[in-house]
């Protein structure tokens, strides 16, 4: 069943090897949070560091006739205050449009917004002082005059177009999307069966425990900028910082020590951030800007704002024949830098009916501004949307033929066996295996005991629903994603390896930590490649100034791609210490081998020459070595993904709920995930990427939402208000692994980040609907609350 | 203008004295001011978790307390804790099952699961869950951080696991 | 964000207490256990000018029996009332409600003078209090006074403390014979803000309930005694019957205010499933 890849780790003709790879190793990186004595961007010290915050506008959409920063500035402690035209003095503005999305379209965006503010929340002017509690002492003397606006909150109303939020860009369509296989009337016209629903889906956010964070330190002497940010691409944050503060890319450092979760919130440019920076410059002296809670709520990008309607067209046998999908998604005012605001709808559209084969499909996808907080990418990006409309169609479908959920999908998944395999929507698939997770995952779970379970306890009243959501998920992008359209994004990231004399490996790597392990994951794929022992690897990640220039973590790309130059490297080095070895010991190369630190004899395994005393010969006693040969102990590779444009992977959930129809509370009583990343390195890292991602989604389905006015005020953006999952609502997770290696890699690892995220809120959404089916009843706007339950079970 | 408080308070063990801001909360003087960092702000209005402290021997919020409030008083921070060892069988544990990822919300979530593991021996896994209910982790979807707790509280009475 | 500058005192006796008052007025504010005033602060949702520490001043704080009456200090934190065997015995509705009260942290800290001088209408022991007629004793420069749970609730965070007055006990009569308690809330999450609550009281023999109260938390502006809805099962036997006419009558005793994810329509069903699901315990 776990069909291990088979991972030839040495140089070929040495014995196979795994090493580490498919152990749950401990993170060493752990144990310094462990201890509280881990490094944050809030927890560095600088001389006359000063502290920024921001004024924000109070209205989703008004014109700032005056603004009047003297009294702010006299307050004490006060360093200095600035509004926009100021800030652009030394930031220039940016668009946020790529190439391969056609036609889309957004406006300049200032790092301070000059003469008119479009989302409340948005940064207006910045107050620098000696501590943070000064500036916000000065800010409350901030002095500003309104013209409000109308504001554009409504996404059919946006769509409609009466109210341009942007005059010069003629209406508030940021991006539309169609898709037409065709065929699609013709398949809906002589299907025997034809389902229809539509779903909502509520905007929501991604509450990262440690607020946003950057500290900028700008060096007037050698103009060069240093700024410690908790961001996921730092390569892409340098670039950024270079080219819009008009700073050499060489002399632009970007620092990512530990950070305190990101989901994706923290691989976007922010204004408030841009202007963290520029005010650096501008000041001559570190500038520290963290985004307190309540900050974070009006200024963390927001995500899934959707409305979509999906209609399944199929046999009365249960043969899925067509897909049709209409998808609105309201975004903010501006399209979010550098990746866009067009990509989770654009997904939406790649990704629905994914598991399934069909060949006919059509799509028809829209992304409107509005005067709400901007959105862009967050973990597993559409995902949650297309798995949800899928898989909720999908049951309602089964349902409407009286056939078992999960029957119907074994009657529709794509067949294990029929790979290489283009996608209805254009998307290409290496190799997955539906089928298989499928069958596990019944196994797993005791499916059919559940049901006897869910029909014996109906009758006494008792209302269980079992739900089951399939998926696909995008991994390991490469520059399909964003570099052909033009973004400086790159796909491709590298691994320097290098052997210290006393025998230890440092490890630098462009794919940054932000928790999940990455920094693990390379310690265990070093140690492997190499021959050490994992005590022996050290690492960094995440210094623009150390590591080979890379794209950092995104798109469940870390272990895949950083991974693979990792494992390149470390056999490069092996081979680099395997000569070194063979002119000491006057051996052929061929004959040795390194293990648990030494240099061995690889058919005896004798010990030969520990790595310590190889590694003081090479850098200490050079002169003792064959007068043309140079040791060359330090060695880095590149790795690009190249035949696929994603690395697709599949996996699918289940949920099990109890819902009390009086109450329309949902009491979440168990939850499965067997998925196939290809390779796992760390079956527990897998593990817990998979249920924190899972709780995200669930987060989405039950609890969370940013909820707006008619005025376009954030009503919940407190932790208070705002419902995040607890322990206490949570349940166990079980989680098994299927491993369907890709070939684009000698490592074979997929991604993983990003599954949990992609397919719990359509399998607690089939749940829920499964436990209400004998009332007749179904939920389909998501945050399903007791409110929306009470309301399908028609008791409010 | 800042009204400044002289406050003293037993620090990890040690007395320390010191001129406060008696608006600045108890988080914020371990942070910025004796430079323990191991304590995180995560929200400043008391739900996120990320703060728990020890004071005199109780749990309590961080953001929620002013530090001048702590005069005369025991504060524990997970520096304390961790050199004079107290945590060490759950921090074993948590390692172990991986019950941290970006480990912002961990100081926070050891403090709350090692005043569970000394007050509730017979702690079933919902009341692990109970207890850790005020403690936000984002990243772990808390199964991990169960697992862990239960292992510790499970071994302590003597069981296996 | 970081709370505006105020000063800081800690008086030893409530004499300094009532003079700082005096002096200050409004721009004083009582810090106990700071639960919900320091978030208050750091919300920069009010700038007192002085915080007047009370956890100095002796005799606010324990747990007294004194005959059929519990006195609780209005210093006595939630997790004193949770641990308190006095009050399990006694006083069984409020050691129901106390484990419902935030999380262990903040029991920890939190009192029970700060909630009840708080009246926030979703709180848990303001609706306990008015189930059970509790008394609470004010003290001033003038002296003592008492005045009912009943009247002291005025409004949301509104009651009936004057200014120069501090709130220093409540006074609560320990559960008589044949008395049964229920109390039941519905959050989304554990020691959420309720949606709704309900603290039961009643006397139960022979399967018929009487003295019957039902205060509702969350229902209203502050706790709300559903005097129709007791009326109904006054004297009654438990049964169907029973419970449907408590719930019919509820609409004459609550029109609760919708909140952020709930109408007001969803509140009184909410309210009314609780009183069904109550009066089975009561009854049990």
């Amino acid at each position: 069943m776990n069909a291990r890849a088979e991972l030839p780790l040495h140089a070929p003709g040495t014995q196979v090897d795994k090493g580490y790879i498919g152990e749950s190793v401990p993170r060493p990186q752990a144990k310094r949070l462990l201890q509280g004595r881990g490094a944050y961007t809030d927890d560095l010290r600088f001389p006359r560091l000063a502290h920024v915050v921001f004024f924000r506008s109070p209205h989703a959409h008004a014109r700032i006739k005056r603004l009047d920063l003297v009294k702010a500035g006299k307050a004490p402690g006060v360093i200095g205050v600035f509004d926009g035209r100021a800030v652009a003095e030394y930031c220039s503005p940016w668009i946020a449009v790529l190439g391969h999305l056609k036609g889309i379209k957004s406006p300049p965006q200032h790092a301070l917004a000059i003469d008119r503010a479009c989302w409340q929340g948005e940064p207006v002017a910045a107050v620098v002082a000696e501590t943070r509690a000064q500036a916000e002492d000065a800010l409350q003397l901030v002095e500003a005059e309104w013209e409000p606006l109308p504001a554009v909150i409504d996404m059919d109303e946006a769509l409609e177009g009466k109210r341009v939020i942007h005059p010069d860009l003629g209406d508030n369509i940021c991006f539309k999307r169609e898709l037409d296989t065709g065929g699609v009337d013709e398949a809906f016209a002589k299907a025997d069966v034809v389902v229809e629903e539509s779903y909502g889906f509520g905007r929501h956010t991604g509450v990262c425990l440690e607020g946003r964070a950057i500290l900028a330190d700008y060096n007037a002497a050698e103009h060069t900028l240093t700024v410690y940010h908790a961001t996921q691409a730092p390569h892409m944050m340098q670039d950024i910082f270079s080219r819009h503060l008009n700073i050499p890319e060489a002399n632009v450092r970007v620092i990512a020590k530990d950070v305190g979760g990101s989901y994706g919130i923290k691989v976007h440019v922010y204004a408030d951030e841009m202007a963290t920076a520029a005010l650096s410059v501008m000041l001559r002296r570190p500038v520290k800007f963290l985004a307190d809670r309540l900050e974070s709520f009006v200024s963390d990008i927001h995500a899934r704002e959707h409305k979509v309607k999906v209609r399944l067209a199929c046999t009365k046998q249960g043969e899925i024949l067509a897909f049709d999908l209409w998808d609105l998604t309201a975004i903010g005012p501006y399209s979010v830098y550098p990746r866009t605001s067009g990509i989770e709808g654009n997904q939406v559209v790649n990704l629905t009916g994914g598991p399934y084969k069909h060949k006919q499909y059509r799509a028809k996808m829209q992304v409107v501004f509005t005067n709400k907080n901007v959105t862009c990418q967050y973990r597993a990006v559409g995902h949650p949307i297309a798995v949800a409309l899928t898989e909720g169609i999908v049951d309602l479908a089964a349902a409407k033929l009286g056939m078992d959920p999960a029957e119907f999908r074994r009657k529709n998944l794509i067949p294990d066996d029929a790979y290489p395999y283009t996608f209805a929507s254009g998307i290409k698939f290496e190799k997955l295996s539906h089928h298989k997770t499928l069958g596990r995952l019944l196994e797993l779970m005791d499916y059919q005991k559940l049901r006897a379970e869910q029909a014996s306890l109906r009758k006494q009243g008792v209302h269980r629903g079992i739900g089951l959501a399939a998926m696909i998920e995008v991994t390991n992008p490469s520059p399909a994603f964003y570099g052909v359209g033009g973004a400086r994004i790159s796909a491709q990231d590298g691994a320097t390896i290098r052997l210290d004399p006393t025998g230890m490996i440092t490890v630098l790597c462009s794919v940054t930590e932000q928790g999940q392990g990455a920094e693990g994951v390379f310690a265990q794929i070093a140690a492997s490649a190499v021959g050490v022992t994992i005590d022996k690897v050290r690492l960094t990640t995440g210094d623009t100034g150390v590591t080979p220039y890379g794209g950092g973590t995104w798109a469940s790309r870390g272990a895949g791609i950083g991974g693979e130059a990792v494992l390149q490297a470390g056999r490069a080095l092996r081979s680099n210490i395997l000569d070194i070895a063979a002119v000491v010991l006057n051996m052929d190369k061929a004959e040795l081998d390194i293990v648990g630190n030494e240099v061995v004899n690889k058919l005896t395994l004798e010990s030969k020459l520990p790595l310590a005393e190889l590694g003081r010969i090479a850098y200490f006693r050079p002169d003792t070595l064959p007068p043309k040969f140079q040791s060359e102990l330090t060695v880095t590779r590149h790795y690009t993904p190249r035949e696929y444009g994603f690395t697709f992977t599949n996996g699918i959930q289940a949920s099990y709920v109890e819902v009390d129809s009086d109450t329309g509370f949902v009491k979440l009583l168990k939850h499965w995930c067997v998925e196939d990343c290809g390779t796992v390195i760390n079956p527990m890292l897998v593990d817990e990427q998979i249920r924190g991602g899972i709780v995200q989604g669930i987060g989405a389905a039950l609890f969370e939402e940013c909820l707006y006015d008619a005025e376009g005020q954030l009503l919940n953006g407190n932790m208070a208000d705002y419902l995040v999952p607890m322990a206490a609502e949570m349940p166990d997770i079980v989680c098994a692994h299927v491993e369907t290696p890709t070939k684009q890699s000698e490592l074979g690892a997929k991604g993983a980040g990003e599954a949990g995220t992609a397919g719990a809120p359509g399998a607690v959404m089939n749940a829920i609907n499964d436990a209400l089916a004998p009332f007749g009843a179904r939920v389909t706007a998501q945050p399903f609350t007791p409110e929306r339950i009470l309301q399908a079970l028609r008791k409010v | 203008m800042e009204h400044i408080v002289q406050t003293t308070l037993i620090l990890n063990g040690v007395a320390v004295t010191r001129s406060i801001p008696a608006r600045q909360h108890l988080v914020d003087f371990l942070r910025e001011e004796m430079g323990l960092t191991g304590s995180h702000v995560g929200c400043e209005h008391g739900v996120c978790g990320a703060c728990t402290l020890r004071v005199d021997g109780k749990i309590v919020r961080g953001c929620l307390m002013l530090a001048v409030q702590a005069n005369g008083r025991k504060v524990d921070t997970i520096e304390g804790l961790s050199d004079s060892g107290e945590l060490a069988e759950l921090q074993r544990a948590f390692h172990e099952h991986n019950a941290l990822q970006c480990g912002f919300c961990t100081p926070g979530m050891l403090l709350a699961a090692q005043d569970l593991v000394a007050s509730r021996p017979q702690a079933t896994r919902d009341e692990i869950r109970d207890h850790l209910s005020g403690n936000y982790c984002r990243c772990t979807g808390y199964h991990a951080i169960v697992d862990a707790v239960e292992e510790v509280v499970v071994a302590r009475r003597g069981g296996k696991k | 964000m970081k709370a505006p500058s105020f000063a800081y005192a800690k008086p030893q006796t409530l004499a300094e207490v009532f003079d700082l008052l005096e002096r200050l007025g409004d721009g004083a504010k009582l810090l106990a256990g700071g639960q919900s005033l320091i978030p208050s602060l750091n919300m920069r949702l009010s700038s007192p000018a002085l915080l007047i520490d009370i956890t100095g001043v002796p005799g606010l704080g324990g747990i007294k029996v004194d005959g059929d009456t519990v006195r609780i200090g209005a210093l006595a934190t939630h997790a004193e009332i949770e641990r308190s065997p006095e009050i399990a015995r006694r006083l069984p509705l409020l050691a129901q409600a106390v484990k419902q009260v935030a999380h262990v942290a903040i029991r920890n800290a939190g009192t029970f003078g700060g909630s009840i001088a708080l009246a926030d209408p979703a709180a848990e022991y303001p609706a306990v209090c008015v189930a059970l007629d509790a008394t609470f004793v004010l003290a001033s420069r003038k002296g003592e006074r008492r005045v009912d749970a009943r009247q002291f609730f005025k409004g949301i965070y509104a009651t009936d403390l004057k200014p120069g007055e501090v709130l220093v006990a409540g006074e609560l009569a320990a559960a008589g014979a044949g008395y049964r308690s229920a109390f039941l809330e519905l959050a989304r999450r554990v020691g959420d803000y309720v949606i709704v609550g309900l603290a039961a009281h009643a006397k139960v023999g022979g399967g018929k309930l009487a003295d019957v109260r039902l205060a509702f938390l969350g229902a209203g502006d502050r706790p709300l005694l559903a005097a129709s809805a007791a009326k109904a099962v006054e004297g009654k036997a438990y049964g169907p019957d029973a419970v449907k006419a408590a719930q019919d009558a509820l609409a004459k005793d609550l029109a609760p205010p919708a909140d952020l994810y709930h109408s007001a329509a969803t509140k009184l069903h909410l309210a009314r499933v609780l009183t069904g699901r109550a009066l089975a315990a009561l009854a049990a």
